[in-house]
């Protein structure tokens, strides 16, 4: 195949430097089995920009000791780092409040606390927590446990051919049971953008509340929670070029204030004694025992460094690479892009008849090109495409046209070696 | 580099990837097992048939990678007409083959047609990929009613 006169050839029109940025991130600049790295599993965990690196190392070189204890120096100034962190979380999401934010370990965590301390008091036998058929395995499986433990049941709005959920489905799954609905803000494996401001109009109509998973939306867009009005919002700091290991939960305060403890342990006290345990006040009731705080001092200015590059201007460059991507693999014989959907985030899921997955990625890894294969942690995706796994190029506004020439060559190769 | 990925996905491989050998179900079969590898999405299903000691007939069907389809449909060509006993020890040399040290040579005498799969040793990940058939046609044998997982 030819690919000389494509769209490939045109340069991807946006205000970024992408190679001044790229710059920021020493880990793309190495060589793997002897050729560039071509990063393209950004949706699973996205690369370190070197003021990341320095602001968790700076932490531990100057600022270590444990926080909300000391009245000693080094603790105040570890204190004022972590909560100041906070702050710009705070700020960064638009939350009413910083008792609103909740350190995590990640997305995941952020859910399990939500299933774990709303769902304790809130779902009771015969009541239905809805999700959608897109979901991520860890915005299913706390609610199955959940549903499991209280005899409740777990109703999935399902989604189009496009990898769109059907909300018509949805708003007939909406009934007096329905104790509170959980869904992607965008999906992982299809990169579909949800409606969610719409699906957030509708619950309140009926007063259910709604949690939304933004591990994958933070990263490409600006998120407003208090514009949204979503109940509880999680993401994780990995995938936003933050450091692994921490997280973030959004809750509104009356929620929060209601709901009892996630897990037991030091600083989410007020006292202690045998007999009785006053718990602490938000957000401190959630944060048992001593928390990441290199982590999240590292997610703030990951977070500083997002906000100094514009998400105006990583929507532009991102939706300009998943236009070019999706043009370009659509010229592949045999290959189907799996989420089709009208509004997307830049991710390309891929099936290419009669080839593995595995075996795509292992030739793409030898030419230096790192994507995503098998089931994204969706399976019930994966099956209601038909498919055991899919190829899954991710991109970021670190990511190059020229990457993605390489991964159409990549794959062209696959195609021929297996024919 | 490349050797080594030449080495992993020789001819023989692609060849029996694209043109799998006794891809069916087995007609009056007395073992049968399936397989799962999660992480990849594999499933395989063995179907045996097993007079005596003697493996008379041995397919299998299923979904997976190039490398864990190639390594089933070497087996039952390598299985077929063997005796319990061999079979045994062929999976006991084809498991130390694919699970030796990088700079360990394995005593590969006797494996004939399977010693192609040595390449996958370079990459752990693929290890599994070449082991399933073996290890739910050694589940067929012994009856485990149970789905043989890669991740157990």
């Amino acid at each position: 195949m030819d690919y000389s006169g494509s769209i490939l050839q045109t340069d991807v029109m946006t205000s970024l430097d992408v190679e001044k940025i790229r710059a920021d991130f020493p880990i793309l600049s190495q060589k793997v089995h002897g050729k560039d790295l071509a990063f393209l599993d950004n949706a699973a965990s996205s690369q370190k920009p070197q003021q990341v690196l320095d602001a968790t190392n700076n932490y531990y070189k100057t600022q270590h000791a444990n926080i909300h204890r000391g009245v000693y120096h080094l603790s105040q100034v570890a204190t004022f780092a972590y909560e100041n962190s906070r702050k710009k979380i705070q700020k960064f999401i638009n939350a009413a409040s910083e008792k609103e934010i909740i350190f995590v370990r990640g997305t995941t965590e952020g859910i399990n606390l939500v299933a774990s301390s709303y769902g304790k008091d809130n779902v009771k036998a015969g009541d239905e927590i809805i999700i959608t058929h897109m979901e991520h395995h860890s915005n299913i499986v706390p609610w199955q446990m959940l549903c499991k433990e209280k005899d409740a049941k777990l109703q999935v709005v399902p989604i189009n051919d496009d990898g769109e959920m059907i909300f018509e489905e949805l708003e007939k799954l909406i009934s007096e049971k329905t104790k509170l609905i959980a869904l992607a803000h965008i999906s992982n494996s299809l990169g579909t953008i949800n409606p969610v401001k719409d699906v957030i109009e509708l619950a309140h109509q009926h007063n259910i509340p709604v949690l939304l998973d933004g591990a994958q939306a933070v990263p490409h867009e600006k998120v407003d929670v208090q514009e949204l009005d979503c109940d509880f919002y999680t993401f994780s700091s990995h995938k936003v070029y933050g450091p692994t290991g921490i997280g973030v939960l959004y809750g509104k305060e009356e929620l929060l204030e209601k709901m009892g403890p996630y897990q037991g342990g030091g600083d989410m006290i007020k006292s202690v004694t045998f007999e009785k345990t006053t718990y602490n006040d938000l957000p401190h009731k959630f944060e048992a025992g001593t928390p990441d705080i290199a982590g999240v001092v590292g997610l703030a200015v990951a977070i500083d460094y997002v906000e100094s590059i514009g998400y105006d201007n990583i929507f532009q460059h991102e939706q300009e690479l998943l236009k070019c991507g999706t043009e370009a693999l659509s010229q592949i014989d045999g290959l189907k892009i799996i989420g089709t959907a009208k509004n997307k985030a830049s991710v390309i899921s891929f099936d290419m008849d009669g080839i593995h997955p595995h075996d795509i990625g292992q030739f793409l890894d030898n030419d230096g090109i790192a994507v995503r294969t098998g089931h994204h942690c969706t399976q019930p995706v994966m099956d209601r495409f038909n498919v055991p796994a899919t190829t899954r190029a991710s991109f970021s506004f670190y990511n190059t046209k020229e990457e993605i020439d390489r991964l159409v060559a990549g794959l062209i190769k696959v195609k021929e070696v297996f024919s | 580099m490349m050797d080594d990925l030449q080495e992993l996905y020789q001819e023989v491989i692609l060849d029996h990837n694209k043109s799998p050998r006794n891809y069916e179900v087995l007609a009056n079969h007395n073992h049968f097992a399936e397989g799962d590898n999660p992480l990849c999405g594999d499933h395989i299903d063995v179907y045996l048939k097993v007079e005596g000691n003697t493996i008379k007939d041995i397919a299998f069907q299923g979904k997976g990678c190039a490398i864990s389809k190639a390594s089933a449909s070497l087996m039952t060509s390598e299985l077929k007409g063997r005796s319990l006993t061999e079979t045994k020890e062929l999976f006991e040399k084809f498991h130390k083959m694919v699970t030796s040290e990088i700079d360990e040579t394995p005593d590969m005498d006797g494996l004939g047609k399977l010693a192609v799969l040595s390449g996958v040793k370079v990459f752990p990940l693929r290890i599994k990929c070449a082991s399933l058939a073996w290890h739910t046609m050694n589940a067929a044998l012994e009856n485990n009613k149970e789905l043989i997982s890669t991740e157990d």
